[in-house]
C-alpha cells in the first residue's frame, strides 16, 4: 500500500511525567482518512502519546513534551503555536463520556462551535444537527435536544461526545479507548461510527481490545514500555507481525 | 457459632442508640431556643413591632422597624462586598490550588475563620471608624464582609474542587482557553454548592454582635444612611436585654424571634438551592 502524505505525525516524540519518560522517542505517521489504533497493554504510554498529539499532555502535573508533532506541515508545539488553536483542530473523545451537566444536549454540541466564534442560532441549528447524525444519535434526540445530556444512555452519551467532537468539523479525532466503559451494544454501534468518521477526518485509537483494533482500524501501532514496537497496515500487524513481542501481545502471551 | 453474632447484634444495637442519642442532643437546644423564642417573643410581635421604632425608656410600645431594615442594609452591603471577593478567592484555589501563594491565602483564610468575630470589630474600628471620623452602617458592613470572605473562600474551593476533572479536559479539549473553562465549565458545575456556602455564610453574619459594637454602634432611631450609626436587630437584642426595663425586655425577645426566623429562612433558602443540585444530577 502506498504511503500517502501523513496529515498528522510526530518525530522522536518523548513525554515525561516529571522525570519518568512515559513515551519514548515515537516516529509515527498518520495519513489522512484512516483510522489508526493504538494498542499495547495497560502502562504503556498509549493514552499519554494520545494527549500529546493535542497539547493535553502538558497540563497533567509534570507534564513534559520533547520532538515534535506535525499537523498538515506545522508543529505544534512550536512556541508561536497557540494550543488552543490546535486543540479545536484536533478533536478528543474520552474513555469515560463526559457531557456538560450544565449544559442541554443542544448546548453540548454547539459549545465547540461557541468557542470557535460567532455563529448565527440558525447555523448553529444546522451544524448541531450534523454533528448529531454524523454521530448517530440525531434521531434518538431530536425530539429532546433541550434535555439534560444525563438523561442519556451511557452510549447515547459517549455519541454525544462524539458529536460535540466533530461539530468544529477539526482535522483529527483523537478516540481514548471510547468503548471500554459501555456495554458490547453500545460498543458496537461507536465502531460502526468510527468506521464512518474516517470518511471526513483522520482518526487515531487507543484501544485495549484487539479485537476492536483488528475489526476497525487500517493501521495499528503496537506500543510497550512507551516505546512503538510495531507500526503497519492492521491486516499485517494481526496476520504477520515482524516483531516477536508483537506476536506475543496478539496472540495473548501477556499483556 | 451463636455467641458472637448475638454479641454483634447487641453491640450494633448500642452504637445505633448512642448516636441516635447523640443526634437528639444536638437538635435539643435548637428546639428548646425555638420554643422558647415563640414562648416569649410571640405575644410582643404584632404590626406596631414591624413599623415602629423602640420607644423611649420605660415607656410601652414601640418596634424594631429601624434594627429589621438595618440588619437587611448591612448584612445586604456586607454580602455585596464579600461574597464576590470570597467566590473569586475560592475559585482561585481551586484552579491554582499548588503555587506558594495559594498555600498562603488558604492558610490565612483558615486563620481569619477562627479568628474571634470582636477582632474584625476592632481592627475594622482602626481602619475605617476612626479615619471616616465615626461610626456607620458602612464599616459594619465591611466588618462582616471581613468575616465572611474565609467562609465563602474555603466552601467555593471545596464545591469548585468537587466538580470532575474530565469536564475541565472535555473542554480544554474543545478548544476552551482556560478562563472560558474555568467560569463557563467549572464554575458553572459547581454554582449551586457555591450559593449555598454563600447563602450558608449570609445566615452567619445576620447573627453577628460583637463586630457591629464597635461599627454600626447602633441607633434608636431608624435610619437607612449607611453613613451614619444603623440599629441591626442583634445590636437592639444586645442593648434591650441588658436594659433594666421589662418592655424593653419583651421587645428583645420578639427581635430574637424575627433574627432567628431571617436566619431560619436564608437556611431554608441553602436547603433548597443544595436540593436542586441533587436532582439535577
Amino acid at each position: 500500500m502506498p504511503e500517502p502524505t501523513p496529515r498528522l505525525h510526530t518525530e522522536r516524540l518523548s513525554a515525561f511525567f516529571g522525570s519518568t519518560a512515559a513515551v519514548k522517542q515515537v516516529t509515527l505517521a498518520f495519513p489522512p482518512n484512516t483510522v489508526t489504533a493504538v494498542i499495547g497493554p495497560s502502562g504503556c504510554g498509549k493514552s499519554t502519546f494520545l494527549r500529546c498529539l493535542n497539547r493535553l499532555h502538558e497540563l497533567s502535573r509534570g507534564g513534559r513534551v520533547e520532538g515534535g508533532v506535525w499537523l498538515d506541515g506545522t508543529d505544534i508545539y512550536d512556541p508561536d503555536v497557540n494550543p488552543v488553536a490546535i486543540r479545536r483542530r484536533i478533536g478528543m473523545v474520552f474513555q469515560h463520556p463526559n457531557p456538560f451537566p450544565t449544559m442541554s444536549i443542544h448546548g453540548n454540541v454547539a459549545a465547540g462551535l461557541r468557542v470557535n466564534g460567532r455563529l448565527s442560532r440558525a447555523d448553529t441549528d444546522v451544524a448541531v444537527e450534523r454533528a448529531l447524525r454524523g454521530a448517530a444519535l440525531w434521531d434518538e434526540v431530536k425530539d429532546r435536544l433541550r434535555a439534560s445530556p444525563l438523561a442519556l444512555s451511557g452510549g447515547q452519551q459517549q455519541r454525544l461526545c462524539i458529536a460535540r467532537a466533530i461539530a468544529p468539523a477539526p482535522d483529527v479525532i483523537l478516540l481514548d479507548e471510547p468503548t471500554s466503559a459501555l456495554d458490547p451494544i453500545a460498543t458496537q454501534s461507536i465502531e460502526t461510527l468510527v468506521q464512518e468518521l474516517k470518511r471526513d477526518f483522520t482518526v487515531v485509537m487507543v484501544t485495549h481490545n484487539m479485537q476492536q483494533a483488528g475489526r476497525i482500524s487500517d493501521y495499528t501501532a503496537f506500543f510497550y514500555l512507551g516505546t512503538l514496537i510495531e507500526h503497519d497496515v492492521t491486516t499485517k500487524i494481526f496476520t504477520a507481525p515482524s516483531e516477536e513481542r508483537t506476536e506475543a501481545y496478539i496472540t495473548g502471551r501477556f499483556g | 457459632m451463636i455467641a458472637r453474632p448475638l454479641r454483634r447484634r447487641l453491640v450494633s444495637r448500642l452504637m445505633t442508640g448512642l448516636t441516635l442519642v447523640a443526634a437528639a442532643l444536638a437538635l435539643l437546644p435548637l428546639f428548646a431556643i425555638f420554643a422558647d423564642l415563640v414562648l416569649k417573643g410571640a405575644s410582643s410581635l404584632n404590626l406596631e413591632f414591624f413599623v415602629a421604632t423602640p420607644p423611649a425608656a420605660g415607656q410601652t410600645g414601640g418596634g424594631v422597624a429601624n434594627a429589621i431594615v438595618g440588619t437587611l442594609l448591612i448584612v445586604g452591603v456586607g454580602s455585596v462586598l464579600g461574597l464576590p471577593v470570597g467566590i473569586g478567592a475560592g475559585v482561585y484555589l481551586a484552579e491554582y490550588p499548588d503555587g506558594r501563594f495559594s498555600s498562603l491565602v488558604r492558610f490565612f483564610a483558615d486563620v481569619l475563620n477562627g479568628t474571634p468575630s470582636v477582632i474584625a470589630g476592632i481592627v475594622v474600628w482602626t481602619w475605617v471608624v476612626r479615619p471616616m471620623g465615626g461610626f456607620s452602617a458602612l464599616s459594619g458592613a465591611v466588618a462582616l464582609a471581613i468575616l465572611m470572605i474565609p467562609m465563602v473562600t474555603r466552601t467555593t474551593e471545596e464545591m469548585v474542587r468537587l466538580v470532575p476533572h474530565s469536564l475541565r479536559e472535555a473542554a480544554l479539549a474543545l478548544g476552551y482557553p482556560r478562563w472560558r473553562t474555568t467560569a463557563q465549565v467549572m464554575v458553572r458545575a459547581a454554582w449551586p454548592g457555591i450559593v449555598t456556602g454563600g447563602l450558608v455564610a449570609v445566615a452567619r453574619i445576620a447573627g453577628e454582635t460583637a463586630p457591629l459594637l464597635f461599627t454600626a454602634l447602633g441607633n434608636l432611631n431608624f435610619k437607612t444612611n449607611l453613613l451614619q450609626p444603623m440599629q441591626t436587630l442583634s445590636l437592639q437584642i444586645y442593648f434591650f436585654a441588658t436594659s433594666p426595663f421589662d418592655d424593653w425586655h419583651r421587645l428583645a425577645w420578639g427581635a430574637a424571634l424575627v433574627l432567628m426566623a431571617l436566619v431560619l429562612l436564608v437556611g431554608v433558602g441553602a436547603r433548597y438551592a443544595t436540593r436542586s443540585r441533587i436532582r439535577n444530577a
